[in-house]
């Protein structure tokens, strides 16, 4: 079976315990992921554009939503949808139709299709690939495509310009994001996103604190989360970086002519891509599933039983941690967003190539040159202590091995 | 039948349609959307085939290079919107037999191969083991590893002295290197110092 079916081992458990039909046990498998990562995909928007209606008005000292669901408002994004879903679904007569309208189908599958590389938790995703960031970084371009069809498709000149901005705005970015994304790509060896939680996951030593490993605290990827995160909010299109749609001069940019539905997916994919580039953050630099303390290591223990009570709660909290820490980037987004104001077209671009992209290169120098350098004056690669590398890739190697073999022995016992 | 033959299936015609459908368009925007319906198509194909490295790069280069290709296409061949390309029968002829030429190299290549000799080799590269998680050993489908060491020399899969690749992959990267540089040296702004002097 190929990688693009990965759903490999919830396809083996499916086909050992309830149909022999290879083909339908695949089909099973992918249906409850792709259920999985949608539910992953929708929820935290719909959580998120509640959050920036109240943290806005929080921030301009009203009061926001308070009807909707009780005392907060807690069901206005719902009210907000069944709301877009009854309008009229409106073209420009001047619009190319085809493109208008898939338009807006391209942005929330691309953000979608970028969700199936993160790792909600030790191994809880729904694709693991060597390439996962890699791949990730690719999809979120396809993203900026949707974006830059529906500015040109809508025919309208506001539409036009926010489409270019958005294009010249990603075409410089993606540079520096994906250089600060590198840094510690490099530290870790590895793109497999799950691989670099496992260099940056340890036990305690003596007195010091596991999360002290996390990347943020590096002399070098500390800096680098900073630069990477400046650069994801661009990537997001979000204010102080929204020229796009920088309403105040282009009306709503590449939304102008859009409406209903339609536009909502616009507003779901960027809050969803938000809370994608936050958990990518969070993976990178603050450690992913790893809390900080030792809980979820010592809870999953050396146990290779993957369904296991102590295992499953360990990935329950690990996946429970990953989500607080994507969520607080998010929140981090939207108080930036509130806070400060819009630049200029010229000013984000000196932003990104005369400060971001020559701070982004030194930074990736910095990491290759930094283990090297300590290394030589103090014999190790890293300040603290801990595990090597090729010790934490051997034991997670042995686990998944022995995994491996459970399985296959458990279907033999069923056969 | 079974999902991997219908995917594949499903790619395939889908290339094909975004190709046949780049020919017939005549808006730019149309002709780049098709393209890249085809290119990512083929990234599909790619990663049907678990070359997984290729099939993100396909993704990544060919998807940001339609997106360059697109604000060029739009800001310096159209002065409306929504402009119509049109070709002279002449260009659709010879581009039909240029076409109909490189259709039977590439069936003639395909035909000639002898698969049932390469059967084992075949069989060897695509049944792959795909571990459920964590760290996925480089034989089991994830070619980056693999391909990053043959790069810089390295080929542990082939056995200790097997040539790799890194001369060719400084050639090319120094010639990229080049590239770069005279394109910035051809876009910087010239500075007309007589101009100045005249207007002052």
């Amino acid at each position: 079976m190929s990688l693009i079916l990965a759903a490999e081992s919830l396809a083996e458990i499916i086909r050992d315990t309830l149909t022999e039909c290879e083909s339908c046990s695949v089909a099973i498998a992918a249906i409850i992921h792709v259920a999985l990562v949608g539910a992953f995909f929708g929820l935290p928007a719909g959580i998120f554009i509640w959050a920036e209606r109240k943290v806005s008005a929080r921030i301009q000292d009203r009061l926001g939503p308070t009807r909707v669901g009780g005392r907060f408002g807690w069901l206005q994004s719902l009210a907000d949808g069944a709301k877009l879903v009854q309008k009229e679904d409106l073209a420009p007569a001047a619009a190319d139709k085809f493109l208008f309208r898939i338009a807006p189908y391209i942005v929330v599958i691309a953000s979608f299709a970028a969700f199936m590389f993160l790792p909600f938790t030790d191994g809880w995703s729904a694709v693991s690939l060597d390439v996962g960031l890699f791949l990730l970084f690719g999809m979120l371009s396809l993203e900026v495509l949707g974006v830059i069809l529906a500015g040109y498709a809508s025919a309208s000149k506001w539409a036009l310009f926010g489409g270019m901005r958005e294009a010249a705005q990603m075409v410089s970015y993606e540079i520096p994001m994906s250089i600060c994304a590198l840094v510690p790509i490099v530290m870790a060896g590895t793109l497999n996103l799950n691989e670099v939680i496992h260099y940056q996951s340890a036990d305690w030593i003596g007195v010091i604190p596991p999360f002290l490993h996390w990347n943020v605290f590096h002399p070098v990827a500390g800096p680098a989360f900073v630069v990477y995160f400046v650069c994801a909010t661009a990537s997001c299109k979000r204010a102080p970086f929204d020229l796009a749609e920088a309403e105040s001069e282009l009306v709503a940019g590449f939304l102008t002519e859009y409406s209903g539905m339609r536009w909502s997916f616009f507003f779901l994919a960027e809050y969803a891509s938000m809370f994608l580039v936050s958990a990518v953050a969070a993976i990178l630099f603050l450690g992913g599933w790893d809390d900080g303390f030792g809980i979820v290591r010592s809870l999953k223990g050396s146990s290779t039983d993957v369904l296991a009570p102590s295992v499953i709660l360990g990935n329950l909290i690990g996946a429970a941690v990953l989500m607080a820490k994507a969520s607080k980037l998010v929140l981090l987004q939207i108080w930036v967003r509130w806070t400060l104001p819009r630049l200029r077209i010229d000013q984000v671009m000196t932003t990104c190539l005369k400060y971001l992209l020559p701070m982004a290169c030194a930074l990736f120098l910095a990491a290759v040159v930094y283990p090297i350098a300590l290394l030589v004056w103090t014999g190790r690669p890293q300040l603290l202590p801990r595990l090597n590398n090729e010790q934490v890739k051997a034991e997670v190697l042995t686990s998944s091995e022995v995994e491996v073999k459970v399985a296959a022995a458990d279907g033999e016992v069923i056969q | 039948m079974n999902v991997e033959q219908l995917l594949f299936a499903l790619f395939a015609l889908l290339t094909c349609a975004g190709a046949i459908s780049v020919v017939i368009c005549q808006n730019v925007v149309r002709m780049a959307f098709s393209l890249i319906v085809c290119l990512a198509s083929v990234s599909a194909l790619f990663f049907l085939l678990s070359a997984d490295f290729v099939g993100a790069t396909q993704l990544m280069v060919y998807v940001g290079g339609t997106v360059v290709l697109l604000i060029f296409g739009v800001m310096l061949t159209s002065s409306s919107t929504l402009l119509q390309i049109r070709t002279s029968p002449a260009e659709g002829f010879l581009a039909a037999g240029i076409g109909v030429l490189f259709l039977a190299v590439f069936s003639f290549t395909a035909w000639s191969v002898d698969w049932d000799a390469n059967s084992d080799r075949i069989a060897r590269v695509t049944a792959v083991d795909v571990p459920p998680q964590g760290y996925n050993e480089a034989s089991s489908g994830n070619t980056v590893r693999p391909l990053a060491m043959a790069f810089v020399g390295l080929r542990p899969d082939k056995g200790g002295n097997a040539a790799g690749y890194l001369l060719p992959f400084e050639i090319i990267s120094v010639h990229l290197l080049v590239v770069l540089i005279g394109a910035a040296y051809l876009a910087r702004t010239k500075r007309r110092v007589s101009a100045d002097t005249q207007n002052k």
